[in-house]
């Protein structure tokens, strides 16, 4: 990180202070998320793509289950050739996690003899899996909706006399509750069953794309493999549907800015034939379309459409005044497709040789074949069914808030899924005995406590990553789901400020000693292998090029001489740094990055 | 009587580059092309052959010099200096005189750029840019005269000679045509290349560009914006607005090029909107869909004074071409296909798993 010669790292795990006021963040999350003195030995980087708050003690299980299940779908089921599995600590409440890579090229070798038989099988038949994906993703869903929580009235219920069940429903308050965790597990294997075969799929076109178009944007190669029929925008095509319909009914005068969705629907059902017909496609549209998450499915607190209907009735008046504009338009599906292949075809035609194109064609073609799973998944996994998972949770919340041993519902977010079964099996007993429970004393406490140091954890602004830089960083996980590069790590590691930045003019990277030179008439003085860093090159320099090993000018674009020369001499350039001369002293050894466009002072 | 020293710029094409030089074969087969190019006219290589008939009849000082040792760099100096006094300082030939003047009053005798069209610019010595020279806002035709015989005589700077003695070069079949065209006052200009100089990647239009004449970036006076054109989405992939501290434009008198510093407002504002980005991309891929080939263009986008959209034109209209060739450092890079088919698709992804990504 500095200019002394020592190792750059990240701070050590171990040396992380605790977030003040929430010293006692480790009551919140069970011992196997701390990090261990050994772990200070491996790279660690901030999982802020999926967990970008401080964790509630329940919402963890949105870190446990997921890495539980997709290091066991790419270690153990599908066996990855170059990666094991994922592991997660949690330090003052945010989610740090790193990849097991396999790097022994005897055992890449045996796993990838394994892993070529079962992910091809995968490959070849992926539209039958997915369908049974599908129809098996969609029994979880139903499982995990039709849970109930016991309500554990008085008297149990006759049928359990008559039908002699001989399980009386107390029982059940920790079945269900276990249920529900075992569904969650069960939809997050499933989550990442096609998770790393699709997205690698994806990878390796993409890999291919800014191969063969350096600067292609991602939002360019994705648009060639986009599917146009995505089932994510099908809750607002549904909102569109019941705009249109509210105008068609004449029920549209009710939805004004800032209307109340109870006042709507209550006034709807005085609103005669119209009125009923909106209701009940609401009512079809709802279920499942409305269960999308206002955030990713990681937070019980990322309520759904479903749980809140406000989301969807603020965008109600503007769809419908819109319709009677008639200006709402559906989605222009077939532009869309026509779009798409235009530019699949450009780029094709842009290709330099047949060979390309062929390679080409089999990785979009790929592509396009389990994209459907890359983009649907996600309505399934982490909007339907975890909107419904953690209304459950909700419900099972309601039944300690009701049996005194939490304040409200909520609470039950507050305390680790392994605590929610002590308090269930609290509820369960008092009802038993016939006594009140006594968690109340216990629970209360720790529930006002932890949200207290949630509060106080939103303060603490967590390093990027923690540890050792890695010698590579090549985990396919963490490259495809991450967008962690090596690149990455290095701007993590050096803030802007510390690097001469210009344009990168002619690509190549290399290490001299500078030779700062001010004015023309010192040219003389340039040596053999030496570093040229000047204000500006005019073309009478140019003999002074089959000397230099790198140039660097404080102005300049890609196409300025100095550019335009170095690239003939297959030399790296940065130009139009702006002040290199001024921060670089002759004799510094400096590191020249004509790709990224990057000097840096290395000694 | 038919001229015999001079055509016009759309009378010559790439075949041309013999009689007319490089950058006047360049510009008119971009004409021929229904291409933007200033009005202009092409002093031929019989004119400069003429000329030089008188300089040096028999060709032995043209000879001398192209026997020096290529590390006798005073040697070379000293003899290239001599020559060029010669070339410039002959009076030229009646009938060249005539044609020129008469070509500049078509133009409508007001200040002309006068730039030089070497028959033997090979790629890599184009590529060391400004080795010839180029002189703007020539007013007069006595001044174009002057300048015709320096855009010659600059076939022999010290440059030029010693980069032919390093490539084993001789002196014998040199020849130069001139270009003669109106002086433009652009908004903005700069060059493109339509494909990235700096990844090779074919499917962008790098474009570089800052307000007034290009004259101050190709001379590296300042950084200019840069912005990077996706051919295929029309996406902006890249842009860099830079500090311009200044630019380049022709003096009230239209005789020379000035230098101005730039209002403080106008410094760091991007000059070319993302329409006119766009729409020299555009153009830059008729360009190189005319050639076949990725090329190395110079523009420059006519306009009011700076910081202020043109009124009312068309955005295609206002852009001029000055120059293209084509491109020459990836061109030659290019290499074996990055991947071939396989027997099935998801062989790709399987072998790519096998190493580390």
């Amino acid at each position: 990180m500095d200019g002394d010669g020592s190792v750059p790292r990240f701070p050590l795990p171990s040396e992380i202070a605790d977030a003040p006021g929430a010293e006692g963040w480790r009551s919140m999350y069970p011992y196997f998320t701390r990090f261990q003195p050994e772990d200070d030995k491996r790279f660690w980087f901030y999982n802020s793509m999926h967990f970008p708050e401080p964790m509630p003690a329940f919402d963890t299980i949105t870190a446990e289950v997921p890495y539980s299940a997709i290091g066991a779908n790419t270690a153990r089921v599908f066996v990855f050739p170059t990666t094991l599995g994922i592991e997660h600590r949690i330090v003052n409440g945010r989610v740090y996690i790193t990849a097991n890579p396999v790097t022994d090229p005897d055992e890449i070798g045996r796993r990838a003899a394994v892993f070529g038989e079962r992910a091809g099988y995968y490959y070849e038949n992926w539209d039958t899996l997915y369908q049974g994906w599908k129809t098996r993703i969609k029994g979880l869903i139903d499982e995990i909706s039709s849970i109930s929580v016991p309500e554990l009235p008085e008297f149990d219920d006759a049928a359990v006399v008559t039908g002699s069940t001989g399980v009386a429903q107390n029982h059940y308050v920790r079945e269900n509750f276990h249920r529900c965790i075992d569904l969650f597990s069960k939809m997050w294997h499933h989550h990442t069953e096609f998770l790393m075969l699709g997205y690698g799929a994806y990878v390796v076109f993409f890999q291919f794309c800014k191969q063969a178009f350096p600067e292609i944007s991602d939002q360019a190669v994705a648009r060639m493999v986009a599917g146009i029929d995505v089932i994510m925008y099908r809750p607002d095509d549904e909102l569109r549907g019941l705009a249109r319909l509210a105008v068609e009914a004449g029920v549209d005068d009710l939805f004004t800015e800032g209307c109340s969705p109870s006042a709507v629907l209550a006034a709807l059902a005085d609103r005669g034939e119209g009125g009923k017909r909106w209701l009940e496609a609401f009512e079809q549209a709802r279920d499942p379309w409305f269960n999308v998450s206002t955030g990713d499915g990681f937070y019980h607190h990322h309520r759904s459409w479903a749980d809140d209907l406000t989301v969807p009735f603020t965008a109600l008046p503007r769809y419908v005044a819109r319709v009677r504009d008639g200006m709402l338009a559906g989605r222009p599906t077939e532009a869309l497709r026509a779009e798409r292949d235009r530019i699949a075809s450009s780029y094709r035609d842009l290709l330099s040789s047949d060979e390309e194109k062929a390679a080409f064609d089999q990785m979009l073609g790929l592509c396009r074949v389990v994209f459907p799973y890359v983009e649907d998944h996600k309505f399934y996994c982490e909007h339907w069914f975890t909107s419904q998972f953690f209304a459950r949770i909700r419900e099972f919340g309601a039944l300690l808030a009701r049996s005194g041993v939490l304040a409200e519902a909520e609470d039950v977010f507050q305390l680790h899924h392994t605590e929610v079964d002590q308090a269930l099996s609290d509820v369960m007993l008092a009802w038993a005995a016939g006594a009140p429970p006594v968690g109340a004393a216990h629970f209360r406490p720790i529930v006002a406590e932890r949200k207290r140091m949630l509060e106080a954890l939103r303060a603490w602004s967590p390093p990027p990553a923690l540890g050792p830089v890695p010698e590579a960083l090549n985990d396919p996980a963490v490259h495809m789901l991450w967008g962690v590069t090596q690149q990455t790590i290095e701007a993590w590691l050096r803030p802007s400020s510390d690097a001469v930045r210009g344009v990168g003019a002619s690509s190549g990277v290399v290490e001299g000693p500078a030779r700062v030179l001010t004015d023309v008439n010192q040219i003389g003085e340039i040596r053999d292998g030496e570093i040229l860093v000047c204000p500006v090159t005019a073309p009478s320099w140019a003999p002074v090029f089959g000397k230099i090993k790198a140039a660097v000018s404080d102005i300049g674009g890609s196409m300025s001489h100095a550019a335009i020369v170095a690239r003939e001499y297959g030399m790296p350039a940065v130009v139009g740094t702006g002040d290199a001369t001024k921060r670089i002293r002759t004799g510094q050894l400096v590191r020249v990055d004509g790709d990224r466009g990057i000097v840096q002072v290395i000694g | 009587m038919t001229p015999r020293f001079t055509c016009r710029t759309a009378d010559v094409g790439a075949a041309d580059a013999a009689r007319a030089g490089g950058k006047a074969a360049a510009l008119g087969e971009l004409a021929r092309a229904g291409l933007p190019v200033p009005r202009g006219y092409v002093v031929t290589v019989a004119a400069f052959g003429l000329h030089m008939d008188v300089v040096d009849p028999s060709g032995a000082i043209r000879g001398a010099l192209g026997s020096l040792p290529e590390d006798d760099l005073a040697g070379i100096a000293h003899a290239a200096a001599d020559l060029r006094v010669r070339v410039t300082e002959a009076p030229l030939p009646p009938d060249v005189v005539t044609e020129i003047a008469s070509g500049y009053a078509g133009l409508g005798a007001g200040p002309v750029a006068v730039r030089s069209s070497a028959t033997m610019e090979d790629s890599a010595e184009a590529s060391f840019a400004g080795l010839q020279d180029t002189y703007l806002a020539v007013r007069g035709a006595d001044a174009v005269l002057d300048r015709v015989r320096a855009c010659w005589a600059s076939l022999y700077n010290d440059e030029s000679v010693t980069y032919r003695r390093r490539q084993g070069m001789g002196e014998d079949g040199l020849a130069m045509g001139v270009v003669v065209q109106r002086m433009l006052s652009p908004r903005s200009a700069g060059v493109m290349f339509t494909r990235s100089p700096v990844t090779g990647d074919r499917s962008v239009v790098a474009i570089e560009a800052t307000w007034g004449l290009g004259s101050a970036l190709v001379g590296g006076e300042v950084t200019p914006d840069s912005f990077t054109v996706s051919k295929v989405t029309g996406e902006i992939t890249g842009r860099r607005v830079s500090v311009k501290l200044r630019s380049h434009s022709t003096t009230p008198n239209g005789q020379g090029i000035s230098a101005q510093p730039m209002p403080f407002a106008l410094r760091r504002a991007a000059c070319l909107t993302d329409d006119e980005a766009r729409s020299l991309a555009q153009i830059g891929r008729e360009v190189e869909d005319h050639y076949g080939a990725a090329q190395d263009i110079e523009w420059a986008l006519l306009g009011d004074s700076p910081g202020r959209p043109a009124l009312h034109a068309d955005l295609a209209d206002r852009i001029v071409l000055l120059q293209s060739r084509p491109e020459t450092v990836w061109a030659a890079r290019d290499q074996a296909p990055i991947a071939s088919p396989r027997a099935k698709a998801s062989d790709h992804v399987l072998a790519r798993f096998r190493r580390a990504l």
